[in-house]
């Protein structure tokens, strides 16, 4: 579901398109609208049904599991909260939450400045630009799990190309596998090699919208082209950063399919991210496991994500304010 | 402001700059010297980020004897198929290849319409409730897909559907995204258009089909490219709903699922076929750039 996941998480857009969902002028007269509602309602009903079905019932249907004992067989008991006081007395929960944070923390805000970079670089006279972009732009069709195997393959210790490279420039051998600090340091490495050519893109399009003039403007004031961009470039990207800042994070804090298939969450619990751990504890190559908890750590997902967008709203609102 | 008329745009003022750079000789040179610079750092930018491809391909076509031979071996001393063809005979391969496609195929029809005709719904009907209706589409966006895996789990059991690839298809095809994509662009459609339809007795679906429809090709391009591509790289779902039964793994699940358990010594296979797994999108993506790029460049500034 990797496009999906981003687009189920694009709270920016979606607040601007709110905003302008009640603008269509209305003036309607009775007959027409009546004929316009049955019509809405078959244009509607194949998506609201797939919805309410499919995502709806099953959010309900996740908070009531997470208050009960649902084992592989389907046998149940309710444990009131006893699943959530299980999650926060849970020492790998809370290394998983801890390893997704780090994770996190290095893949949002080091991915954004090499794409501000990059977009900088190929935004002005090049010669090839198109071509740099796309190429920049490829690893983002590449699947989660081609991405992860083929990471899995290259830091591979003792054959991989990493490795085989560091040790040709007398380099020793990194152990990317067997410590857990190294296997952090790859899978985010991995993970900005993928999502860069994101960053770009938006930088890009944000790019495209910055006034010539006004750079013009600060040049005939005296300023140096550092001055230039940190003074009024890159304040006039703020929607763009902002924008990446959330989708990062989100897309950060629920990375899955490019992390399993590269470590399985390993060494140990090293690179175990949240999501890892949810589909660990409720499912694993041999079925379900542990229902019921899996559950409980589902909902956590599901209100830290809420958590995200509730503060990015918060921001946003009074950023608008501001302008 | 798409992307893609952004590039057509950039282009056109880089004729320009250039043109001018050309008439001031000192400016030019200085320029210049600069340009290099850059161009070198683009260069090296995009060989760093094409390495990796280059070896999944190289690793792809290489004998597990060089790949596992010490030292650096830059490209396919010995060339080989045999990647490729022993996972394919020991392994139904193309079976989920074959999944895959089948997977990707329906649940892209499916969401595709689904969202057309919702979005058409909210950009030119008028009905009560309109916009709460959009307020809780729009907040089924921000629920994860891993937060809800094991309801979906339990229900797709119940509907009957776990042990075929619709438990992977309905599921995935209850997306919302599409909704906004194809409401921006539906707004834009002139409303004497539609009166037009309307007078000649057109219904609100033959006005959809013939009339809008037509005039929205980019649009279906956009999302047909954008959930197909979704659907081809799929993980998270396929795996725990597929999971059961060999027969039913998409080309993702199988590579992780048996691949990668079976080849943990040599790469090369499991190189070979994730190669054959990416092809596909990668084509799509160089043929169809430019919807691409808009579509997601789209879903993020307005």
């Amino acid at each position: 579901m990797t496009k999906t996941e981003a687009d189920r998480a694009s709270p920016v857009t979606t607040r601007v398109s709110a905003r302008s969902a009640s603008a269509p002028a209305s003036g309607s007269r009775g007959v027409l609208r009546r004929v316009n509602a049955s019509a809405a309602g078959m244009f509607l009903l194949p998506n609201i049904v797939m919805i309410a079905v499919f995502t709806l019932l099953p959010l309900v249907f996740a908070f009531v599991i997470s208050f009960q004992n649902l084992d592989s067989l389907g046998e149940w008991t309710w444990v009131g909260f006893g699943n959530y006081v299980k999650l926060v007395t849970d020492p790998v929960f809370w290394q998983s939450m801890t390893n997704t944070g780090i994770f996190t923390l290095f893949t949002v805000p080091v991915g954004m400045i090499l794409g501000l970079g990059i977009a900088v670089l190929l935004n002005g006279v090049l010669p090839g630009r198109t071509l740099f972009r796309s190429i920049i732009f490829l690893p983002l069709v590449v699947s989660g799990v081609a991405t992860g195997v083929l990471g899995a393959w290259m830091f591979d210790q003792s054959n991989g190309f990493i490795n085989r490279i560091l040790g040709s420039v007398g380099i020793g051998p990194t152990a990317w596998q067997s410590d857990g600090f190294w296997a952090m340091a790859s899978i985010i490495l991995v993970t900005l090699w993928q999502r860069v050519g994101f960053d770009m893109l938006i930088y890009l399009a944000g790019l495209q919208g910055v006034d010539p003039s006004v750079q013009e403007a600060a040049t005939v004031d005296g300023a140096t082209g550092w001055q230039r961009f940190r003074l009024v470039t890159f304040p006039l990207l703020g929607p763009s950063t902002f924008f990446l800042l959330i989708m990062n994070m989100i897309y950060s804090f629920q990375v899955f399919d490019t992390v399993w298939a590269m470590t399985r969450g390993g060494p140990g619990f090293s690179t175990t991210t949240v999501v890892s751990y949810a589909y660990r504890t409720s499912f694993d190559e041999h079925g379900p496991q542990l229902l019921g908890y899996g559950a409980a750590v589902g909902v956590a997902i599901y209100l830290i994500t809420l958590a995200i967008t509730a503060i990015q709203w918060r921001f946003s609102s009074s950023r608008d304010q501001t302008d | 402001m798409s992307l893609t008329s952004a590039f057509e745009v950039s282009a056109i003022e880089t004729t320009k700059v250039s043109k001018v750079t050309e008439v001031t000789g000192p400016r030019r040179k200085s320029h210049g010297k600069f340009l290099g610079l850059r161009l070198a750092a683009a260069i090296i930018i995009s060989l760093v980020m094409f390495f990796p491809l280059y070896w999944m391909i190289t690793t792809a076509f290489s004998t597990r004897a060089d790949l596992y031979a010490p030292g650096l071996h830059l490209w396919p001393e010995h060339f080989t198929l045999s990647n490729f063809i022993d996972p394919i005979v020991r392994f139904p391969v193309l079976k989920w290849f074959q999944n895959s496609l089948a997977i990707a195929t329906l649940t892209t029809v499916i969401t595709v319409i689904c969202n057309l005709l919702a979005g058409y719904a909210f950009a030119k009907l008028k009905f009560r409730g309109k916009n709460p209706l959009f307020l809780v589409l729009l907040s089924t966006m921000m629920i994860p897909a891993q937060a809800i895996m094991v309801p979906q789990f339990k229900l797709s059991i119940a509907l009957g559907l776990y042990g075929n690839i619709w438990s992977v298809i309905l599921p995935e095809s209850a997306v919302i995204f599409g909704v906004f994509l194809a409401r921006q662009f539906f707004i834009a459609i002139p409303e004497e258009l539609l009166e037009a339809a309307r007078v000649d007795g057109a219904g609100h679906l033959r006005t959809f089909v013939s009339v809008v429809l037509p005039l929205c090709k980019p649009l279906l391009a956009v999302l047909t490219l954008l959930t197909f591509m979704g659907e081809w790289n799929a993980f998270g779902w396929p795996l725990v709903a597929l999971s059961g039964d060999p027969a039913l793994f998409t080309l993702p699940i199988g590579i992780v699922g048996d691949l990668q358990g079976q080849y943990t010594s040599n790469y090369g296979r499991i190189m070979a076929i994730s190669l054959l797994m990416t092809l596909p999108v990668v084509i799509l993506f160089i043929a169809f750039q430019k919807y691409f790029v808009e579509g997601l460049a789209r879903s993020g500034i307005k």
